[in-house]
């Protein structure tokens, strides 16, 4: 049996270690699009600030850890999948056969439509190439005007201001990550933001950029234009299925799968950033782009590849942590609250405390905090586990810091 | 024959000599806030329930770590964090649903029970027997990992052999 694994993401080397573990004979081969060994975008900030170096980005570290496990690894991007006749088409023309393929090729990241987005020091944050150009050109006492503040966006700044620039974000919405966070929250991770000296223009667009002498010249659609010697674009992302058009795979925001991580074609799966997975919380399919969904999705399918479709995926919580200089702030689930749902809330705004639960019933079913960090893994717990409350409901409407207490006597009560 | 952790909370006097002793095998200090097993109490029920890693042996946190700094220490199961290796990034704090990852803010690493290499020192230093280390498959710990994978109900049912 030859399985092929596209993408050397979080979700294609879980899924090929998971292969492995189910089958010591199998082929296994690890089409990487990219010519660096698998490493991940997680660590990306952690590069930027040089707490790492390059290799502190690998997803795994032993040099010879791929082919130990003897995992193939192809370094040629795929350009064409031909599903009628198991293949695969790879940039070099080269044809590769499988029997079972997963697709975990990831995203990319996006640019906005405006003049001079392609200019020389305007830089997505995206891959380790995008690493080592801004770290070769975010110097000390230069001005970078960073396009996003979504969770890439804030995750990056502490990277930014301890290479010492100056630094300017320009966020289209009205608050900061607003994808994760409310407007409570976003405020104060604004104003914690311009505390520590950095910038912030919400509800502002960048209209155009002008290469003039050495510099960028940034025009905002509602403001004075800005200097800058370097322009980061995290403005989004989006799934890799370009390659896939008349492949005969169904495709829609991202790559359609079934219950078992399977596309529409029995002997092709799809997982990660990739794939429109099952969103746990509302039971709809969409891409989720997030490392913890992105390893299930891989751990899964591999199994069912292996397995004949033995493991149903019940979708996955949606849930992201991140570090804003030093305000780590997360969200879960349905962090913006359910029709007829209840919450709880407490604030306290001189600490950059704020912690906001959403229950529907006796259920939590989301949760947002700022500058909470213990325990805070419960949260997935909770919800996933559909722990029903009890008379945990009540403590927790009267103090939502009580959710460790909470999953304790819930949970062991139901175990 | 593998160890493992057993907590019965029945027994816990909520003396807290648990935290101390890990906080001061592992951070040098006598400071329960740094603590990997926490005592929690329920003042209604007048109940005390020490709770850590159940080290399970499909670890979320270990799965979702994106650059391999949790691995299996073999000779006592229990996942450690490499801390040359962690960047920080927390993902495995979210990912645990039993919430026993935790982030140091001061190291900028996460910090989790390592069973002390096998020597579990809040084992020793608890006066009542609420905490032993014992074989491990005499204990309720497969209920609570059993209860683990209901949790986050997918991959680990079916693949037990993985």
């Amino acid at each position: 049996m030859h399985y092929m694994i596209v993408g050397a993401g979080p979700s294609g080397v879980i899924a090929c270690e998971t292969i492995r573990k189910m089958d010591k004979n199998a082929k296994i081969s690890l089409i990487s699009g990219q010519c660096e060994p698998p490493y991940s975008r997680m660590a990306i900030p952690y590069f930027l600030e040089e707490k790492i170096a390059e290799k502190g980005t690998y997803l795994r570290h032993d040099e010879n850890y791929f082919s130990d496990q003897n995992i193939g690894i192809v370094s040629q991007a795929v350009t064409q999948v031909d599903s009628s006749n198991d293949n695969v088409i790879l940039a070099n023309g080269e044809v590769l056969s499988y029997d079972k393929l997963l697709l975990a090729t990831g995203a990319t990241a996006i640019s906005p439509p405006i003049a001079g987005i392609d200019l020389n020091n305007v830089h997505n944050c995206w891959t380790l190439e995008d690493a080592r150009n801004i770290a070769a050109k975010a110097v000390p006492g230069s001005s970078v005007v960073l396009m996003g503040a979504g969770f890439i966006g804030c995750i990056i700044l502490q990277s930014l201001l301890k290479r010492g620039v100056k630094l300017t974000v320009v966020e289209m919405g009205v608050r900061m990550v607003p994808r994760m966070m409310d407007d409570v929250a976003g405020a104060l991770l604004k104003s914690w933001c311009e505390s520590k000296g950095v910038t912030i223009m919400t509800s502002q667009q960048v209209t155009s950029i002008n290469a003039v002498n050495e510099g960028l010249i940034v025009d905002l659609k509602d403001a004075n234009s800005l200097n800058a010697d370097l322009v980061i674009c995290a403005t989004g992302v989006k799934s890799n299925i370009d390659f896939l058009e008349n492949s005969g795979i169904n495709i829609d925001q991202g790559i359609v799968v079934n219950e078992f991580l399977q596309t529409n074609i029995n002997n092709i799966y799809a997982s990660g950033d990739v794939a429109q997975g099952l969103d746990f919380s509302d039971q709809s399919q969409h891409v989720q782009a997030i490392q913890p969904t992105a390893v299930e999705h891989g751990r899964i399918a591999a199994i069912n590849m292996v397995n004949n479709n033995c493991c149903i995926h019940r979708g996955s919580v949606n849930m992201n942590i991140l570090d804003t200089m030093g305000l780590i702030s997360t969200s879960f689930g349905q962090w913006m609250g359910v029709p007829d749902g209840e919450q709880s809330i407490l604030l306290d705004k001189d600490n950059y405390l704020y912690i906001n639960l959403q229950f529907d019933g006796d259920y939590l079913v989301g949760v947002s905090s700022l500058g909470h960090t213990q325990n805070i893994g419960v949260v997935r717990g909770l919800i996933r586990g559909k722990v029903k409350l009890g008379v945990w409901k009540k403590r927790l409407m009267n103090n939502p810091n009580r959710l460790m207490e909470a999953y304790l006597a819930s949970s062991l009560s139901q175990a | 024959m593998e160890k493992a952790l057993v907590i019965n909370p029945d027994k816990c006097t909520g003396c807290l000599q648990c935290e101390l002793a890990c906080s001061y095998e592992n951070e040098g200090v006598f400071n329960p806030s740094k603590s990997r097993i926490k005592v929690f109490t329920f003042h209604q029920e007048g109940r005390f329930v020490p709770y850590t890693c159940t080290q399970c042996s499909d670890a979320w946190c270990q799965q979702a770590c994106p650059v391999d700094a949790i691995t299996l220490n073999l000779l006592t199961g229990a996942k450690e964090v490499n801390e040359n290796t962690c960047v920080g990034c927390k993902v495995c704090t979210i990912s645990c649903p039993f919430g026993t990852i935790n982030y140091n803010q001061n190291t900028g690493k996460v910090i989790k029970c390592d069973l002390c290499g096998g020597d579990p020192k809040c084992v020793s230093a608890c006066p009542t027997q609420a905490i032993t280390y014992i074989d491990a498959n005499q204990t309720g710990m497969e209920k609570m990992r059993q209860w683990a994978t209901e949790t986050d109900n997918s991959p680990s049912n079916s693949a037990a052999n993985v």
